[in-house]
């Protein structure tokens, strides 16, 4: 097996055990390459299924192609589509592009607390009707206590300190300083009420991993990762207001391999074009342990 | 071209150079950030503070507050042979929960030495659960070669004293490097500070382990993660999904499932997105169906019928670590899971708790404490299939649970025989102890019209069972006989509601109805109950508790026990009572004047 082998063996034993541990189990999908892999990755573990609810937190400021694609793919793989949103703070233009608030502080109503309300089921959800091609208010408001995301060690400091399963409390605060031990596949699969686990697949996966295996499966990525004739495109994808794409003649994910492999962007973080990780070093992981992926 | 990557924890007793050996390595393999060694540096020179590959290391704010590592990091680089992980492993003794995270993921283990300060307590823990958890390989760098102006014999003082101590755990350690981390001596490139060492510098020494290759020779083992069967898209397969741990099959092979025995052949190998193929090796997350419609649960080991089978016990010797804050201890129910199975598991007794300051033996400890590693005897409330870590070691590993939390792991070196397991300890001294009342069981009989009796209906139909079992109550009672029917959900808001957190309850449920079943026999009752989500070994369980007297078991449905009775599927309830009450006749249960 060679290492890409492995990483998609680990990850859908992952998959495989989230799914068996969780009763009331989700998967953000933020239609970025990682999660849209990690979803790919679940129809390995399901064998072309994905029985487990993927989540989507809209902030209305997402760039629209994300949202188009979104649909189309829940659409082709018969998806348990829901998303969530922060609907007070969009009617009060309590964001950044409205210019009412600051950059992390808008990160925080439209994302954290979008997510943190949508997980625990306070907040509305809306579930796509395949038969009608709608969003409608889905009637299960169970708190989710599992819920897997797609963060790799590589991204940035903080993600580094992550364990595949990682407890997070009542108020989805994530104890940095006493994290389970995992030891070899046994992961903290047994919590108290009132707590819930987020679950990491794609831990041990880089950048580079990630696009050789988009290459390999030939997995559906949106186009806004590839250079569409203007010498731009996006590295890493988030609400338009926030996100600049990288100078890139790229159009296939062949062509990503080479240009990460020569070294184009090794020094430059993945996030650079996410105009939220500059506010301060601190500040994403503060939003982290409130729940922002 | 195949690109390799191989993990890497490094260990060793706080402050002898574990963050600086890493940060070293970063820098001087170019796999740092642009200017982020610069950056770090001109901090600490505002702050008048002495520069630390440390710092580098320290992302987190958490981190930089309490000054040490408290958990395991990962960092990334590459030499020309490969792609490396590092797992940073805190020195703290706090945090050996987190250095065991790091190694059990790890190939490859460095364990840092400080030359001036020599070998410390956790120098020799560390050596030791880093083995027990599988790293078999361990590079020992002998740090801080400057602060003993680069000698020999320091060098070689360690050397020979780490040497002994890791003989005596049977661990050949790869290579003994002496270092200074700081300096970058010997770690990238030959030290020409220290030209009496002729072994290689760490980094090529790395370069020359190969990665570890998935283990294909062993015999074939498939922990049954879970079974699917997805109707969407009329998609009608039933799969048996899991991670092979070892060895390889091929489709049409004769398997069998342990610990329940069951067998069939692979009728297809199934896998998304990948072309059919015929066979399957370890390593590989895959799914397979079946010749047969076998009912399984997931936990089960799949082998393959030809090989060696896995063991299977309740009881065994293992050797632990604990790091629980509350104690290991006898009297307790705590959750063992290995490989994809999950059952309580109790400690039976402690054989020896090795101190990592002298590797002596203390028998006399009554618990497993924090931060001890321990030979251990363990029993399952119901078998388990594994193997011993001298044979299959990924089979042989278990972690425990207490109370939600990961407390402790392990590998079982031996199993034992269940002739003398707590269940049996258990009914003999409560049938040594059991006072009786003036009343004796003949006078009873004579007086009920029949003897006391636990009837219970099994099989894979609930509402067969159940409706039998309410039927037969009411013949019976219209026959004037002491019957009760006892419905399982009263046992479990009742008597049951009390038990709290319970790690396995159908274990529970078992345990109850044993011993009510055997109060109410002895009471001359006619005690009827349907159990439907228990297997075989749950009724071995419910006879062993009911001694002296015996269950009288009816099964329902094709799956066979040792059923003094089974229905089959086209008699009515009404035929199957009738059946019944024929047969307690000719048991002598009931007189002949009663029916
Ligand atoms: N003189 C000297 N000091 C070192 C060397 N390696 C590490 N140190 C110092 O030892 C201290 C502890 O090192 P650190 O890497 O933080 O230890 P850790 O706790 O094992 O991670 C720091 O002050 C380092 O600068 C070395 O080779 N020589």
């Amino acid at each position: 097996m060679d290492s890409l082998q492995k990483l998609e063996a680990h990850s859908v034993y992952i998959l495989r055990e989230a799914y068996r541990s969780f009763k009331s189990l989700c998967m953000l999908w933020s239609i970025g390459k990682d999660s849209t892999v990690l979803l790919w990755l679940a129809r390995k573990a399901f064998f072309s299924h994905v029985p487990i609810p993927l989540v989507h937190i809209d902030t209305h400021f997402k760039i629209p192609e994300m949202i188009t694609y979104r649909d189309a793919l829940a659409r082709q793989w018969h998806l348990n589509m829901i998303y969530g949103e922060n609907t007070a703070a969009i009617d009060a233009k309590q964001t950044f592009p409205d210019g009412n608030i600051e950059r992390l502080q808008c990160c925080k109503f439209l994302k954290s607390e979008a997510l943190r309300h949508t997980l625990s089921g306070e907040w509305p959800r809306y579930r796509l009707n395949h038969t009608s091609g709608n969003y409608e208010p889905d009637t299960n408001r169970e708190p989710y206590t599992g819920v897997i995301v797609g963060v790799r060690a590589d991204e940035e400091g903080s993600r580094s300190k992550e364990r595949y399963f990682s407890p997070r409390d009542k108020y989805s605060e994530w104890n940095i300083g006493d994290q389970p031990p995992e030891f070899w596949n046994q992961f903290k699969t047994d919590f108290a009420p009132g707590t819930h686990v987020r679950i990491h697949p794609l831990l041990d996966w880089t950048e580079l991993n990630i696009w050789e295996y988009i290459e390999r499966e030939k997995i559906p990525m949106t186009s806004l990762y590839y250079d569409q004739g203007d010498g731009r495109r996006y590295r890493s994808l988030g609400c338009y207001p926030c996100t600049t794409p990288v100078a890139s003649t790229a159009r296939t994910p062949a062509d990503i391999i080479k240009e990460l492999k020569t070294g184009k962007f090794a020094n430059i973080a993945e996030r650079a074009g996410r105009a939220q990780d500059k506010e301060d070093a601190g500040g994403l992981e503060t939003l982290r342990r409130e729940g922002y992926m | 071209m195949k690109r390799q990557h191989m993990t890497v924890v490094i260990v060793g007793h706080v402050d002898h150079g574990k963050s600086t050996v890493i940060g070293r390595l970063l820098a001087d393999t170019g796999s740092l950030p642009e200017g982020k060694l610069e950056q770090v540096k001109a901090t600490c020179a505002r702050n008048a503070k002495p520069f630390e590959y440390a710092f580098l290391l320290d992302a987190l704010k958490d981190e930089r507050s309490q000054g040490i590592t408290i958990d395991t990091a990962r960092c990334f680089f590459t030499t020309a042979k490969r792609e490396y992980i590092i797992l940073d492993a805190p020195g703290h003794i706090e945090f050996l929960k987190n250095m065991v995270t790091g190694a059990s993921r790890a190939e490859t283990a460095i364990l840092v030495i400080d030359a001036k300060q020599g070998i410390q307590e956790n120098s020799r823990r560390h050596g030791m659960v880093v083995s027990m958890i599988g790293v078999k390989r361990i590079i020992v760098l002998v740090n801080k070669m400057d602060l003993v102006h680069f000698d020999a014999d320091a060098f070689e003082r360690v050397k020979a004293e780490y040497g002994r101590f890791l003989h005596e755990i049977d661990v050949q350690p790869i290579a003994f490097i002496p270092v200074s981390a700081f300096y970058g001596e010997n770690l990238i490139a030959a030290s020409a500070k220290m030209p009496w060492y002729k072994g290689r510098p760490l980094l090529e020494e790395l370069d020359t382990l190969t990665v570890k290759e998935q283990p294909v020779n062993l015999p074939f083992r498939l922990p049954v993660h879970d079974i699917y069967k997805f109707t969407e898209n009329n998609d009608d397969r039933r799969i048996i999904a899991g991670t092979i741990e070892t060895g390889k099959i091929k489709a049409g092979d004769a398997v069998t499932f342990y610990p329940s025995g069951k067998k069939s052949h692979v009728k297809s190998i199934e896998e998304f997105n990948a072309p059919a193929r015929r066979t399957a090796q370890s390593g590989e997350s895959v799914g397979f169906t079946l010749t047969d419609e076998l009912y399984l649960k997931p936990g089960e080991i799949m082998a393959l019928a030809a090989d060696l089978p896995p063991q299977t016990s309740v009881r065994f010797k293992a050797n632990i670590f604990w790091v629980g804050h509350a104690p290991l201890v006898e009297d307790k129910t705590y959750k063992l899971k290995l490989g994809t199975a999950q059952v309580p598991v109790k400690l039976v007794a402690i054989v020896r708790i090795l101190d990592a300051r002298d590797l002596s033996s203390t028998a006399s400890q009554k618990s497993v404490n924090r931060h001890d590693v321990a030979t251990c005897i363990l029993e399952t409330t119901r078998p388990i299939a594994y193997d011993l870590a001298q044979d299959i070691e990924t089979l042989s590993r278990f972690v425990i649970v207490d109370h939600f939390e990961i407390t402790g792991g392990g590998i079982i070196i031996e199993a034992l025989s269940e002739g003398a397991s707590t269940l049996h300890d258990h009914v003999s001294a409560r049938e040594k102890q059991w006072v009786s009342g003036p009343v004796s069981a003949a006078e009873r009989t004579l007086a009920y019209g029949h003897k006391g009796k636990f009837i219970v209906i099994t099989g894979s139909d609930a509402a067969q069972n159940s409706t039998i079992a309410r039927l037969l109550e009411k013949e019976l009672f219209r026959h004037a006989c002491k019957a009760y029917y006892l419905n399982m959900a009263n046992l479990n808001s009742g008597l049951g509601a009390e038990s709290g957190e319970v790690p396995d309850t159908a274990e529970e449920e078992i345990r109850l109805l044993g011993e009510l079943g055997r109060v109410l026999t002895d009471a001359g009752q006619i005690l009827i109950t349907d159990l439907n989500r228990h297997d075989a070994y749950d009724i071995e369980k419910l006879k062993a508790l009911l001694q002296p007297f015996e269950v009288f078991i009816i099964q329902a449905g094709p799956h066979t026990t040792d059923a003094r009775l089974t229905i089959t599927s086209t008699e009515t309830p009404t035929e199957a009572v009738a059946r019944i009450c024929r047969l307690l006749k000719d048991d002598a249960i009931l007189m002949d004047y009663n029916l």
